[in-house]
């Protein structure tokens, strides 16, 4: 089943007329994501790839019972779309757009919460259940239907991981993207959570990166809550310099805080296994699996 | 974009939060000028963008104009911290009765701004939070309702202030709060805020960091960072920003060039874990056209330390046979100035890999076995 997306999902690309958009429609079809609708302004009325292009996102709410959004738009206009979803009434909204501003990402996410609504991103990869439905960006022949959810703040990074996981028979229940910009709409806790009560999760692969602080809360939550699911931990960074934006505009140390090692040792004292390199992810998943076959 | 302390004045100032009385100077002669005119004692403050100025010797005082082109003097023609000093403000000293801390800055888990005050300024920040963490003040602000002047007067009121004070003090803060939204602060800071014995309130020293995603509507600012750069980036970054990359330069010489920030990350990481020294991050992002990657390559040989390049490549919707010809376009381009490791994995990697090895390139598909042969070749020469 995985978490916030499967089979039921109706979606809606925002910005699908431009070269992103256009080209991940595509995609997002041809795996059997339902996209019911896209929406770009001044360009309602023609279709891409077969789907029907409205001017705005109540017109294609109300034709086609669209539940989800996934948003190409341009940086200066994409925290515009995100309101006009959220307002929409669509509950999972993901934000592929790259370098939206802070004040704006801030308010996005405010609004969301008070309509009830889900934002995954900005700067993500997105979502994927394998097997059942994508919401994101991702290469799809890397992911496999499984057992281990995934939760990162990285795209390449995640793919790799993931292929490991693949390769190890492993597979994924769910693997999202939180979103490389200092304000996103989900943390580490809040998918743990939904990790903890999917039925297909056995293992939880969670990808963290230097800047901020969402490691440690989680790493603080599964040693407060005693999480029930096994938790291996990867933190990029060991090496980055404080003060320099590593590619990600979240990807910071500021003042000393969010370094790798903060994350590392918070993790350490919670009991969760960090692994030293991304082939070690895979690996600590498969030892505990195999483990556990033979109790 | 960091702002330098006489631009951030200038900003606070017109939303008329008092900054001292002074002028900013590029020759010891104005300085001497300046100092006249204030009559008084004064500081001289070196312009550069580096936290710890002070300790770092930027900052001198003078009770006389010829003492104040005597410093100036001083400090024009030094580094601090590696970063030449291109002008100096000289400012009128202002009694002390006390030193405030104030701020705006992004809280990232609560996702929302976030009121910082403390009644033990003049250190930094992370200094008052380990010595005194009870003195620090915080109010986060709801998105939907911002700060208001109650907010202001609470936050005065916990650091002990009533009265008049209380309301002069809760003035400058909400003033900064409007500061921080109106140019898209990343954070707007005031340490210290000096209460004299009169009663007023002060912005010493002041900082201010614009979103860099923002500032396409800081017209102004982005002028200025394009046209003479950041002051504080090294000539390889400033280079790399003209090209669109994202690049930092690094101390050791294992060039890195990536696709994904988490990927470079690990990159840089493992380089060190099987003991080399990363040279550079560089994220080249989604796609690999043979522009983006000669670019990439140029920037990364031009580093004199770095002995390899390590191009690590992970093909997701970008195809590996796309990565491949822009790799061989690249070289055929600037050429192969230096030995280069390649990883090349992911959609048609068969078709990359044939692409590469036909044109005597070899590619290797673990990036840990990878990682190791450019760290030999660094400590080698191959």
């Amino acid at each position: 089943m995985g978490v916030l997306v499967d089979k039921g999902i109706k979606a809606i690309v925002q910005g699908i007329t431009g070269t992103q958009g256009s080209f991940h429609t595509k995609l997002l079809l041809d795996y059997g994501t339902q996209v019911v609708a896209g929406v770009t302004p001044r360009k309602g009325g023609t279709r891409v790839h077969g789907v029907p292009v409205y001017n705005a996102v109540k017109e294609a709410v109300k034709k086609h019972g669209a539940n989800a959004s996934i948003i190409f738009v341009p940086a200066r206009f994409a925290a515009d779309a995100a309101l006009e979803a959220v307002e929409g009434g669509l509950k999972t909204i993901v934000i592929i757009t790259e370098h939206i501003p802070v004040k704006d990402a801030i308010h996005v996410m405010a609004r969301a919460k008070q309509h009830g609504a889900t934002v995954i991103g900005p700067n993500t990869p997105g979502i994927i259940t394998p097997g059942e439905c994508k919401l994101g960006v991702m290469p799809a022949h890397v992911f496999k239907p499984g057992i281990v959810g995934i939760v990162s703040r990285s795209g390449t990074l995640t793919y790799e991981i993931a292929a490991g996981i693949s390769a190890k028979r492993l597979g994924q229940s769910t693997c999202l993207g939180l979103g490389g910009d200092p304000v996103v709409g989900l943390s580490f806790v809040d998918v743990l959570k939904m990790f903890e009560v999917d039925e297909d999760t056995e293992a939880v692969a969670l990808i963290g990166e230097i800047g901020g602080n969402l490691e440690e809360l989680a790493a603080e939550f599964i040693s407060r809550e005693g999480y029930s699911k096994p938790v291996v931990a990867f933190v990029a960074g060991r090496t980055a310099p404080p003060g320099k934006r590593m590619g990600h505009a979240g990807a910071i140390i500021m003042g000393g805080a969010g370094t790798a090692q903060s994350k590392i040792d918070a993790f350490e004292a919670a009991g969760v296994g960090v692994a030293e390199k991304p082939s070690d992810v895979a690996r600590l998943l498969a030892k505990r699996f195999e483990k556990e076959k033979y109790i | 974009m960091k702002l330098f302390e006489h631009e951030a004045k200038t900003v606070f100032s017109n939303y008329e939060i008092s900054t001292p009385q002074g002028g900013l100077a590029t020759s010891p002669k104005r300085a001497r000028e300046i100092a006249a005119q204030i009559n008084a004692p004064v500081a001289v403050k070196a312009q550069v963008l580096v936290a710890g100025r002070g300790k770092a010797g930027g900052i001198l005082f003078a009770v006389s104009p010829r003492e104040a082109e005597l410093a100036a003097k001083k400090l024009l023609n030094t580094e601090i911290k590696g970063f030449k000093v291109q002008s100096i403000l000289v400012e009128e000293k202002i009694h002390v009765q006390r030193e405030l801390y104030l701020s705006i800055a992004v809280d990232r888990s609560n996702r929302c701004y976030v009121a910082i005050a403390s009644s033990e300024g003049g250190v930094e920040i992370e200094e008052i939070a380990a010595a005194t963490p009870e003195k620090i003040v915080k109010v986060f602000v709801d998105p939907l309702h911002g700060f208001r002047l109650h907010h202001a007067r609470q936050v005065a009121k916990r650091l002990g202030y009533s009265g008049s004070r209380m309301e002069n003090l809760a003035t400058v803060l909400l003033k900064l709060y409007e500061v921080a939204m109106d140019y898209d602060a990343e954070l707007a800071e005031i340490n210290p805020l000096v209460e004299t014995p009169e009663g007023k309130f002060v912005a010493v020293d002041t900082r201010l960091i614009i979103d860099d995603n923002a500032l396409y509507r800081h017209s102004e600012f982005e002028r200025r960072l394009t046209e003479e750069g950041e002051a504080e980036l090294p000539p390889l970054e400033l280079e790399a920003r003209k090209s669109g990359l994202a690049y930092v330069k690094l101390e050791g010489n294992v060039g890195v060039i990536g696709n994904g920030a988490g990927l470079v990350m690990t990159t840089l990481d493992v380089i060190q874990l099987y003991g080399g020294s990363p040279a550079n991050f560089l994220d080249i992002g989604g796609g690999a056209s043979a522009d983006v990657m000669a670019a990439a390559l140029n920037l990364v040989f031009s580093d004199p330390r770095v002995k390899v390049v390590f191009i690590n490549i992970l093909g997701g919707i970008t195809r590996c046979d796309e990565v491949a010809r822009g790799i061989l376009g690249a070289k055929g381009r600037v050429g192969f100035l230096k030995p280069v490791v390649v990883r090349l994995v992911g959609t048609n990697e068969e078709e990359g890999r044939r692409i590469l090895t036909n044109a005597g390139i070899h590619v290797l598909d673990s990036m840990e076995e990878a990682a190791k042969r450019a760290v030999e070749i660094a400590k080698t020469g191959g």
